[in-house]
């Protein structure tokens, strides 16, 4: 019998079912035999779940088993406990777990205190009065059972730290006598004394000593001691400095453990195998918080780790990366991504990394440009996996630019956003979310900008509903913009003549199966049939953004309702006077102050009509029909009436989007309305945040550069790139060098920047005219101090700081003149490109030794580059074009945009 | 804490499976399919950690190891350490080598029960018990001889009543 059930139960572990022999599994357990009993614990452990039926056979037996005198009988039972026993059959055999905490044999209280840890994790009020045991248990005579104790004491902290703070004193003493190795020898694992139990510890520490400066100071001296005696040369001596890593990471921080962490960390980096690479690189993500400027030693490493093909390592250094990401370095981080998702299939993780790429180009997009760019890659390539929420932020923020008054770039963003969706509609099969974005925005501004044509708009719109004729979203999108541009070749007096596939298409529509995208081809052919002024009122051109003010009372139909009771009409009667009425419960009050307007007829007829009205808002035609009269002569407001229903609910949850915005962006536009001051307010963030970091990141790199600019020389050139972009480090000193002797040797055409002092003039300028200069004026002072020298090297990077220091300065105007008007930007990169290849140029004239190498690298880097991407003819041209006109390379890190470019 | 422990041939056949929540025999399978599928496409020389989060969850990462035909292969969430896991496996399989003096496939398959008393030992109830090889083979080897005294026992009247149910 025995035997019989092994294999079933490796059967079901097969796959197949078993459920046959799950009754013979039970009665097993009632042996007498121990090796019986044991077999059937196993396999009812394996078979059943807390809530099987069977369990109720079983409680009796455990509960019996629990008091056997055979201790191998009581841990299979406290086996079988952890498993079966639910919240319900807890009471049952709590009170012998309890008992069995006092149990002789160490393996037996171990195991209860896991059953009772158990049960804690499945109901946690059960044990609350059982709290003190396990604190009792942690001065078990064997640490083994001390060591069982800290899991449960573990989950306890988590969930409330301040009632453990007691604890402290004990746990660093328990842990400094294990790293003393003060326990028998039989606990060491690979010479080290019970790692487990440390790494226990050190978890418990960090959690009791996060924000907290008095606990972390207990702790400081054992967590030291362990650093230094770890043996990072075996795989558990790494376990327990890694632990320690998120000890310090996580506890008050402390400069010397912060130190021994950076310096563990960049051991981990440095090792040849894999794992311990994702320890560091972890370990690095989380250090990160604390002390930015460690990632910046370890730039190289971390590009390395981009480039692996192990696809963890990938995705953990993407982490990192999502991390440490800044204004600066969005660009990079951000195309990084981009890229990586493409290559993968894994939807699941192509979700996250596509929401985390919207996430921080929503947070740190450098400009409105880019951020459209990024955004439509990111729904080309992943569209049906994002959150529609992006979608409506993406067509926020085109409609609403910038949120300043700058009408002109408002509308070059928004030609350039149409230009792009034209050309992006030729390539088959979109997604579903980015077609609704793109059928939104030809509407709206498809033909705002009098470039296109309405009949070539109209056209490819109707491709559009051919193309996705199953996406009915898809189409209600596509109708909705066919009619807004209508809409506005009517306001605008042309003559409108619908094309012939369009007619085709509405014909189609008005006999779909789908009651949306009927109404709202009827509320096309009506509008069709307004005359100019009545469609300009209906749908104003470019008037997404702007607040539609419901008035809730219906004010303006009071007169309407004077005049009815006049002549003799009952007055509105509110739902909670008329009982016996049906399901209008859900209807709001501004519902049945519409009702007043025209409940004045039968009451048979008032419930059918408000359902229309809340549900979907007639069109004029359709308003004829089921409204009274006066409103149908004042179409706007009628509108505004019928929306009422829909936006209050609009508001309310934006989950319901879906089936209401395109109602919303007929007549209101509120789709976003509630939302449109933090947009505001995100964008001022934006431009702070860029000035903000630019100027910490320089005060940073300047005091690495002088390990940087030695370490160069033997680096491989285009992983130093890509770490510049990403850190803004090493090559920092590359071009502050080019930019120095650009700036002496005036026979370069660069107009601004004739010497150092007049751009620096410039500089100054620019800041004052720019709002925050406090922001700029943080790093000049400093640049001074550094500058005198006695290494001969530095001496040169000490010439050469203050002109970076006007670049970035120029930098940072020019980044915030750019957050005004999007067009410059193309400028702008093609310039940074183009002063790129210029620096090296110079630079390669320059017979300084440690710099020519270097620059023999970058054109090599070129070269690489030139095999990588189709654009190199391009952008050298483009080098060319610049040189002629004589541009500024006002960026402070040309290599950022070069590795978009190429 | 630990939420399963696998371990599987290079065919993708499971020799080993113990979930510490209960899940249904499909969901099972379907998991140790997908686990199965990403094993397989990694190339060796990569690390041993692998982001479970979109078979096994939030919060689940997965440590395996390679040995001959078989993984091995543990999921646990974020309050266990990597390193200290991919270990546990190493002490899990030094066990098992000791157990049967140079463990193949074929042991797995035929002591199966053993080998769950082992990984009962180690893992309790989804949390690490005992990571010491030498002690659980103490205590396995003590749990056998008992099971096999109290058989010698039952023997007698087992068989007899054996013989008369015939």
């Amino acid at each position: 019998m025995k035997e019989y059930i092994i294999r079933l139960v490796y059967v079901e572990m097969l796959g197949h079912d078993a459920s046959f022999g799950y009754i013979h599994a039970v009665k097993m357990i009632h042996d007498d035999s121990l090796l019986v009993k044991r077999t059937g614990y196993l396999a009812v452990t394996l078979f059943l779940n807390e809530d099987h039926d069977l369990i109720i056979l079983i409680v009796n037996t455990i509960q019996k088993d629990l008091k056997s005198d055979n201790y191998l009988v009581v841990c299979a039972a406290l086996n079988a406990v952890c498993k079966l026993i639910n919240e319900e059959t807890i009471p049952a055999v709590l009170p012998q777990i309890v008992e069995l905490l006092a149990h002789p044999k160490e393996a037996v209280r171990k195991k209860a205190i896991m059953a009772l840890h158990r049960f804690y994790q499945k109901s946690p009020s059960s044990v609350s009065h059982l709290v003190s045991n396990f604190r009792k248990r942690l001065c078990d005579n064997d640490p083994g059972v001390m060591g069982a104790t800290l899991c449960p004491l573990f989950d306890l902290i988590t969930n409330d730290v301040n009632s453990y703070k007691d604890l402290v004193i004990s746990f660093v003493s328990i842990l400094k006598q294990v790293a003393e190795r003060r326990l028998p020898k039989a606990y060491d694992y690979h010479q080290m004394p019970a790692p487990f139990i440390q790494i226990k510890l050190l978890k418990i520490l960090a959690l009791l000593g996060s924000s907290d400066k008095q606990a972390s100071e207990n702790m400081y001296t054992v967590v030291g001691d362990i650093f230094r005696k770890c043996d990072s040369s075996s795989n558990i001596g790494n376990a327990v400095l890694y632990e320690c890593i998120c000890c310090v990471s996580s506890i008050y921080p402390n400069h010397k453990l912060l130190v021994s962490a950076a310096d563990a960390i960049s051991r981990f980096l440095k090792s040849d195998s894999h794992n311990l690479k994702y320890m560091g690189i972890d370990a690095l993500g989380r250090l990160i918080k604390i002390s930015p400027e460690i990632a910046e030693q370890h730039q190289l490493a971390v590009i390395d780790c981009l480039e692996d093909p192990d696809d963890t390592l990938k995705r953990k250094t993407f982490e990192l990366l999502y991390k440490m990401t800044k204004s600066t370095n969005v660009e990079v981080i951000v195309d990084r991504m981009i890229d990586y998702m493409n290559s993968i299939n894994d939807n699941h993780y192509k979700t996250e990394i596509a929401s985390r790429c919207v996430e921080l180009a929503e947070q740190f997009a450098p400009s409105n440009q880019w951020f459209i760019q990024t955004m439509n890659k990111v729904f080309e390539h992943a569209g049906d996996l994002v959150n529609i929420k992006v979608a409506h932020n993406l067509m926020r923020l085109i409609a609403e630019g910038f949120g300043e008054d700058d009408d002109t770039a408002d509308s070059q963003l928004r030609s350039s956003a149409v230009e792009s969706y034209l050309h992006i509609l030729g390539e088959p099969k979109l997604p579903s979310v980015f077609l609704q974005v793109i059928c939104w925005v030809l509407g709206e501004y498809g033909t705002a900008d009098g470039k296109y044509s309405a009949s070539y708009i109209t056209g490819k719109l109707c491709d559009v509903a051919e193309a996705y004729s199953n996406d009915e979203t898809v189409k209600a999108y596509a109708v909705t913009a066919l009619m807004k541009i209508y809409a506005f070749e009517i306001a605008a007096g042309r003559k409108v003549d619908m094309l012939p596939e369009c007619h085709s298409l509405m014909e189609e529509f008005l006999a779909s199966h789908s009651t949306d995208l009927q109404q709202r081809a009827y509320e096309l052919q009506a509008v069709i049939g307004l005359d100019a002024h009545a469609v300009e009122s209906i749908l104003p051109s470019d008037a997404s953004c702007e607040d539609i003010e419901v008035d809730k009372a219906l004010s303006f139909l009071n007169d309407y309702i004077q005049e009815s009771i006049e002549k003799g009409a009952q007055p509105y009667i509110p739902e909670s006077e008329r009982t016996g009425m049906l399901n209008i419960s859900n209807f709001r009050n501004q519902d049945h102050h519409e009702a007043s307007s025209h409940g004045l007829r039968f009451e048979a007829y008032e419930l059918p009509k408000q359902t229309v009205q809340a549900r979907i808002p007639p069109a004029s035609l359709a308003s004829t029909e089921l409204v009274p009269v006066p409103e149908a002569m004042y179409p706007r407001e009628s509108y505004q009436t019928t929306t009422v229903p829909s936006v209050s609910s609009d508001a309310a949850s934006t989950e319901l989007k879906l089936r209401l915005d395109g109602v919303q962006k007929r007549w209101g536009r509120q789709t976003h309305f509630p939302s449109t001051s933090t947009s505001n307010s995100t964008s001022l963030k934006t431009v702070n945040g860029i000035t903000q970091v630019d100027g910490s990141n320089t005060a940073n790199s300047r005091t690495r550069e002088t390990y940087d600019s030695r370490k160069q020389v033997e680096i491989s050139p285009e992983k130093q790139k890509l770490a510049a972009s990403l850190f803004g480090g090493p090559s920092k000193t590359e071009k502050k060098s080019a930019t120095g002797h650009k700036s002496s040797k005036p026979s370069s055409h660069m107009v601004k920047s004739h010497a150092p002092k007049s751009s620096m003039e410039v500089a100054s300028e620019k800041t004052s005219v720019q709002q925050p200069p406090d922001l700029l004026d943080f790093g000049e002072p400093t640049v001074r101090s550094t500058a005198p020298s006695l290494d001969p090297f530095k001496d040169l990077e000490g010439l050469l700081e203050p002109t970076t220091q006007v670049s970035s300065a120029v930098n940072h105007s020019s980044t915030a003149a750019v957050t005004k008007s999007p067009d410059i930007m193309g400028l702008y990169t093609e310039t940074t490109a183009g002063a790129h290849h210029k620096d090296s140029d110079i630079l390669s004239g320059l017979s300084k030794p440690p710099m020519t190498n270097m620059v023999g690298g970058t054109t090599t880097m070129q070269v690489a580059q030139s095999s990588k991407g189709p654009n190199l003819k391009d952008s050298l041209e483009k080098d060319a074009l610049v040189r002629q006109i004589g541009v500024t390379p006002s960026s402070q890190n040309p290599n950022l945009f070069k590795d978009i470019l190429g | 804490m630990i939420k399963a422990v696998m371990v599987m041939n290079t065919q993708g056949k499971s020799r080993l499976a113990k979930f510490y929540e209960y899940l249904s025999v499909e969901k099972q399978q379907e998991l140790i399919r997908g686990v199965f599928s990403v094993l397989c496409s990694r190339a060796e020389n990569v690390s041993n950690f692998i982001d479970a989060e979109s078979i096994f969850g939030l919060d689940s990462h997965l440590v395996y190891k390679h040995f001959a035909t078989l993984y091995f292969v543990f999921v646990f969430d974020s309050s266990e350490n990597e390193l200290a896991v991919l270990d546990l496996i190493q002490v899990f399989v030094e066990t098992l080598d000791k157990c049967f003096q140079n463990v193949c496939e074929l042991d797995i398959v035929f002591n199966y029960s053993k080998i769950h008393t082992i990984l009962d030992e180690m893992v309790f109830g989804g949390q690490v018990v005992e990571t010491s090889s030498s002690e659980i083979m103490k205590a396995v080897e003590e749990i056998s001889k008992l099971e096999a005294a109290s058989n010698a026992i039952s023997l007698i009247p087992k068989s007899a009543s054996g013989w008369r149910s015939r």
